[in-house]
């Protein structure tokens, strides 16, 4: 094979290592299937489908591949969780609804190498034994739609989809489903109630455990995009050799959406855990704009809790001793930064600068979240436009210093108490901002910062309301 | 001092296919796939819930039957359970509290529906459904049978933290010819989704909007108009989903409730009766899982307004010349009346045309009087209809099986008594509570007007009763105590809501009297005191009735008929089970 090449300006950092991505603004490459084979594609599949599909599990379950949605399960383990003894029909569903703010890593992939997504679907697909499978792209891939409704028909023209394929009596049937615009069908209960046709809910858990009770009540597979891309890994390179790379509980390649205030934002792939967040931030990133600092660091998506830069973490030697560190020192991995509280989540790492009011910040989410609640379960429902009223009045200066406690508060009425995970992801950030930045809440809710605007006083605090460059 | 049990409490309650569960640290023993919120609410720890009902799916939405739940600590591989001295494993609770809605019991299963961890959860689940309602309890007819109210009395902070605007949606909307809405008190539960859905099979009602927004309404071009409608309004633990009917009419902490049973047809579904002092204001289904569940239609609900209509019948009228005016007289003056004429009467050119919508007790007192009086032709009026395939039955008679029970076979007789008035071999006719010249009954305004004497015994005013000789104003099914056999053939209670309208009597007393003022010399007729000894009475007499005492068929009724007849709602929710 020759050496790839990349468009100009597009090249990868030397410190990135190019798995997922490696087609992704390559130069001469497009999106046809006689590009992917071309550069080896589907050969995968022909060795994964020599194989018993136990065997395939088997080999995903030894790769100690997590699943890149998030909440980083082990993806092997998801698979076995179809009920022993099943005799329904299985299906398998791509969750392509990649709407978590500050994450785009999957959208690349359905742009420009959408048939590495089939070839990893169809060796989940045989390992799984299921025989129809879904992919929901959310609505706002318009796009990537076309594309990848054409990569279907050209692998199924060329036989890796539809019946008998390889020749190996599996038959498989994709089929493309299109979102309508909600960020609550990225959930994978409330996707599955989309792909059915009915509203978004999420469904309670027990009994709606997918893989028992998923899609027409049968049991159901959701994978992410990039953990079937990395299924397709693991299978190509040998689950030893996935295994062996990274860090040793979240092996593989990460793909890092790292967008806000830095000289150069954009994606990267990496070896988890082999570069901390301050060489990403620094080094590949460039550092922070001229004349400013970083002061926060969300390092997981809109969900994840905030992260201040001046924050004094402990972390623990090899030998167990306690040893100080700053967020920059934290690997890139899936576990190291939720010991200090927070997620790696899906890898969108968002920065602000000192530049940045902090309380503007938090409100910009929580119009996100009070906006996306599907309104299923009461907390969510009514707490999420709480938030937003409350951190809305304390940006207008309306607020007392009591409403900084009672926001608080709610969040944490909300925490845990829910039908779904979005009642955490929706709580968490204001849990996190008010309790790491509240100086600057409270400074906000002075009445004289209202009154006199001109006062120094005032200046000090306004300079958490506004962008000074 | 204790002894370690010989035989583990696990295995002792797996041998019954139970398990054990502690509750508020007592234990109890539930079967297999109870819900948690069963299981407690069984033992008496109260879980509020707004979403659940046992009647419908489990959506889990409303968040308020958080409970704080425990099992047993996780093992290490090969380490073997250890078991305290009551032969229980310990429990470790869970930091999160779950829905007891949803889940369902296990072995050595540990809940607290007490206790920080879930107070304060029902606390906050609370405060939300409260930030956005509108708070207008004077005004809501829901007040004082409202959840959200009995909830925030347990659970509420007796102060506001939310200041901000409220979201504002929907008010007053008419959604169907009975109900209306308003989706600013609606907390979402969706119960009446999921009883359109799931119970009537129409999938009219649904949830638009998003987040806060999200709201009840009726698919485009559908309108919840279905027979069973204002069952929604049962449903609906706010004052979301109310009553066109009831609305504004009554505060319904001055209501008093009576259980007895609805009349409209043979299923004879389970009902409460709502009345202030003589006033009935609604009717709502009673639960009885083998007749109604916990659901009645609308026709029948509403059809309650002939009690209280001015069209009531409440002294005893007489006709003293032919072609003259009736006139009011007292009970006393008419009965006299009566019984003269019923002596010049020949009793084979005399019929008693009865009604299957009597008791029984009423049946068995016109059976005495016709022996008294020496008729044979007798018969009730049939009524058919057309079965809904829900709960409204062919039968629209409440109590067929009582009169074929009591004076045996019914049905063709009435068809010789129309014969005989119209060739004029039968002079004299008894209506008791019918209209003759209904359809059902089949008699013309020219065949009353033909006959020698018609003595009529109605509650309200109607063609017969006009044409009568004499009218005895008798009682509404919801002024007497008495017995009805459903066409499944369950016996079944009626009870007494209000007193008789006016000077209006039961009419079990006044056929008791009218046979007593015959002559009649059976003391087992003349001196029952009350239906319930006229039951007492016949459960002597007829085979199936045997062993029946007021007391013994109590509010769920007693199958004593093999019938053959089922209802099809009931066959579709056990065949669900």
């Amino acid at each position: 094979m020759s050496a790839i090449t990349y468009k100009p300006g597009c090249e990868p950092h030397p410190r990135e290592t190019r798995r997922i991505f490696r087609n992704i603004d390559r130069k001469g490459y497009n999106p046809s299937i006689a590009c992917f084979i071309k550069d080896g594609g589907y050969e995968t599949l022909k060795k994964a489908m020599e194989m018993e599909p136990s065997a395939v599990i088997d080999e995903v379950k030894k790769s100690g591949l997590r699943g890149r949605g998030g909440a980083g399960f082990p993806t092997g383990v998801k698979w076995t969780f179809i009920p022993k003894g099943n005799t329904k029909p299985v299906y398998l569903v791509c969750n392509c609804d990649e709407s978590e703010p500050g994450t785009f890593k999957d959208r690349f992939v359905v742009h420009q190498d959408p048939h590495q997504l089939i070839e990893g679907m169809i060796i989940a697909c045989y390992a799984v034994q299921a025989h129809y499978a879904v992919i929901y792209m959310r609505e706002e891939f318009p796009e990537a739609a076309k594309i990848m409704q054409k990569a279907l028909d050209e692998a199924e023209e060329k036989g890796f989809l539809g019946k008998d394929i390889l020749g190996k009596g599996f038959d498989l049937k994709i089929v493309l489903h299109r979102g309508a615009g909600a960020y609550i069908c990225g959930e994978e209960t409330g996707l599955i109630n989309s792909i059915e046709g009915v509203r978004p809910y999420p469904r309670i858990k027990p009994p709606y455990f997918p893989a028992a009770i998923g899609l027409w009540g049968c049991p159901t597979i959701v994978n992410n995009v990039e953990s079937l891309c990395q299924v397709r890994q693991v299978l190509m390179r040998g689950a030893e050799a996935f295994a062996a790379e990274g860090a040793q509980r979240s092996p593989g390649t990460r793909i890092i959406g790292v967008s806000g205030d830095v000289k150069r934002p954009g994606y990267y792939e990496i070896i988890s855990g082999s570069l901390t967040y301050g060489e990403l931030l620094y080094d590949i990133c460039g550092g922070p704009k001229r004349g400013r600092k970083f002061k926060a660091i969300i390092p997981g998506g809109a969900s994840a809790k905030v992260m201040r830069c001046d924050e004094v973490l402990k972390g623990r030697n090899p030998d167990g001793s306690v040893r100080e560190m700053s967020i920059f020192d934290v690997p890139l991995d899936l576990d190291s930064i939720a010991q200090h509280g927070s997620m790696s989540g899906s890898g969108g790492v968002i920065v602000m600068d000192d530049s940045r009011s902090m309380p503007k910040v938090l409100n910009n989410l929580n119009r996100f979240f009070a906006w996306e609640s599907c309104g299923q379960c009461s907390p969510c429902r009514e707490g999420n436009p709480w938030m937003l009223k409350l951190s809305t009045r304390i940006c207008e200066g309306k607020g007392s210093p009591e409403d900084v406690d009672l926001l608080k508060s709610v969040a944490d009425n909300i925490c845990g108490r829910t039908v779904c995970a979005f009642g955490e992801a929706c709580s968490w950030p204001t849990q996190a901002f008010t309790t790491k930045f509240r100086d600057e809440f409270l400074a906000l809710t002075k009445p004289i910062n209202a009154l006199k605007p001109h006062s120094d006083e005032t200046k000090e605090a306004r300079k958490f309301l506004t962008r000074e460059d | 001092m204790s002894t370690k049990p010989s035989i583990l409490p696990k295995d002792a309650a797996a041998a019954e296919g139970k398990v054990n569960v502690q509750i508020n640290g007592t234990w109890y023993r539930f079967p297999k796939g109870t819900r948690i919120a069963d299981a407690c609410n069984s033992v008496g720890a109260h879980v509020p819930c707004f979403c659940y009902h046992p009647k419908l799916s489990v959506v889990g939405s409303c968040r308020m039957c958080l409970v704080e739940q425990g099992m047993p600590p996780r093992l290490a591989p090969g380490a073997t359970p250890t078991y305290g001295e009551d032969g229980y494993q310990p429990i470790s609770w869970m930091p999160r509290a779950i829905i007891a809605c949803a889940n369902t019991v296990a072995e050595n299963m540990g809940i607290r529906t007490t206790g920080k961890l879930t107070e304060e959860a029902r606390r906050g689940v609370l405060e939300f459904l409260l930030t956005n309602h509108p708070l207008d309890c004077p005004i809501c007819d829901q007040a004082g049978e409202c959840k959200l109210q009995e909830y925030t009395t347990d659970y509420g902070r007796g102060t506001h933290r939310f200041t901000e605007n409220k979201t504002k949606k929907g008010k007053n909307l008419s959604i169907g010819p009975r109900v209306n809405l308003d989706q600013e008190r609606c907390v979402l539960c969706r119960r009446c989704v999921r009883f359109m859905k799931e119970v009537v099979g129409e999938d009219v009602l649904g949830v638009v909007g998003r987040g806060t927004h999200n709201a009840i309404a009726c698919y485009p071009g559908t309108r919840l108009d279905s027979n069973y409608s204002m069952n929604v309004v049962d449903l609906c633990p706010v004052g979301a989903m109310t009553s066109k009917d009831f609305r504004f009419k009554m505060r319904v902490w001055f209501l008093k409730s009576t259980p007895t049973i609805d009349v409209n047809c043979g299923t004879g579904t389970n009902i409460n009766i709502w009345t202030r002092e003589q006033q009935v204001y609604r009717i709502t289904p009673r639960q009885n899982d083998e007749v109604n569940s916990c659901w009645m239609p609308d026709d029948h609900r509403l059809n309650y307004k002939f009690i209280n209509a001015p069209e009531r019948l409440t002294t005893p009228l007489i006709k003293t010349d032919a072609g003259a005016e009736q006139r009011p007289t007292t009970w006393d003056a008419a009965l006299n009346v009566v019984v003269e004429q019923l002596h010049r009467m020949a009793p084979a050119e005399t019929a008693i045309v009865a009604s299957a919508r009597m008791t029984n007790e009423e049946l068995y007192m016109v059976r005495a009087l016709a022996r008294q009086l020496g008729i044979t032709k007798i018969d009730v009026v049939p009524r058919k209809g057309v079965n809904d395939g829900m709960l409204v039955s062919e039968d629209r008679n409440p109590n067929t099986n009582g009169a074929k029970l009591v004076l045996g076979k019914t049905g063709n007789g009435l068809a010789t008594i129309r014969r005989g008035v119209r060739n004029g071999s039968i002079r004299f006719v008894i209506s008791l509570g019918e209209d003759l010249t209904s359809e059902e009954a089949g008699f013309t305004p020219e065949d009353l007007a033909g006959l020698d004497y018609l003595l009529a015994v109605h509650h309200t005013e109607n063609a017969t009763t006009k044409a009568a000789d004499v009218v005895l104003p008798s009682v509404t099914f919801a002024e007497k105590y008495g017995t009805m056999i459903n066409v499944t053939g369950r016996i079944q209670r009626l009870n007494k809501a209000i007193e008789p309208i006016g000077d209006s009597r039961s009419d079990w007393a006044i056929f008791r009297e009218l046979s007593e003022r015959l002559g009649c010399d059976c003391v087992r007729v003349i001196a029952c005191p009350s239906p319930m000894m006229v039951l007492e009475e016949m459960a002597q007499e007829f085979a199936p009735m045997k062993g029946l005492t007021w007391g013994n068929i109590g509010n769920a009724g007693k199958v004593i008929i093999e019938t053959g007849v089922t209802i099809p709602l009931i066959e579709r929710s056990k065949a669900k089970n």
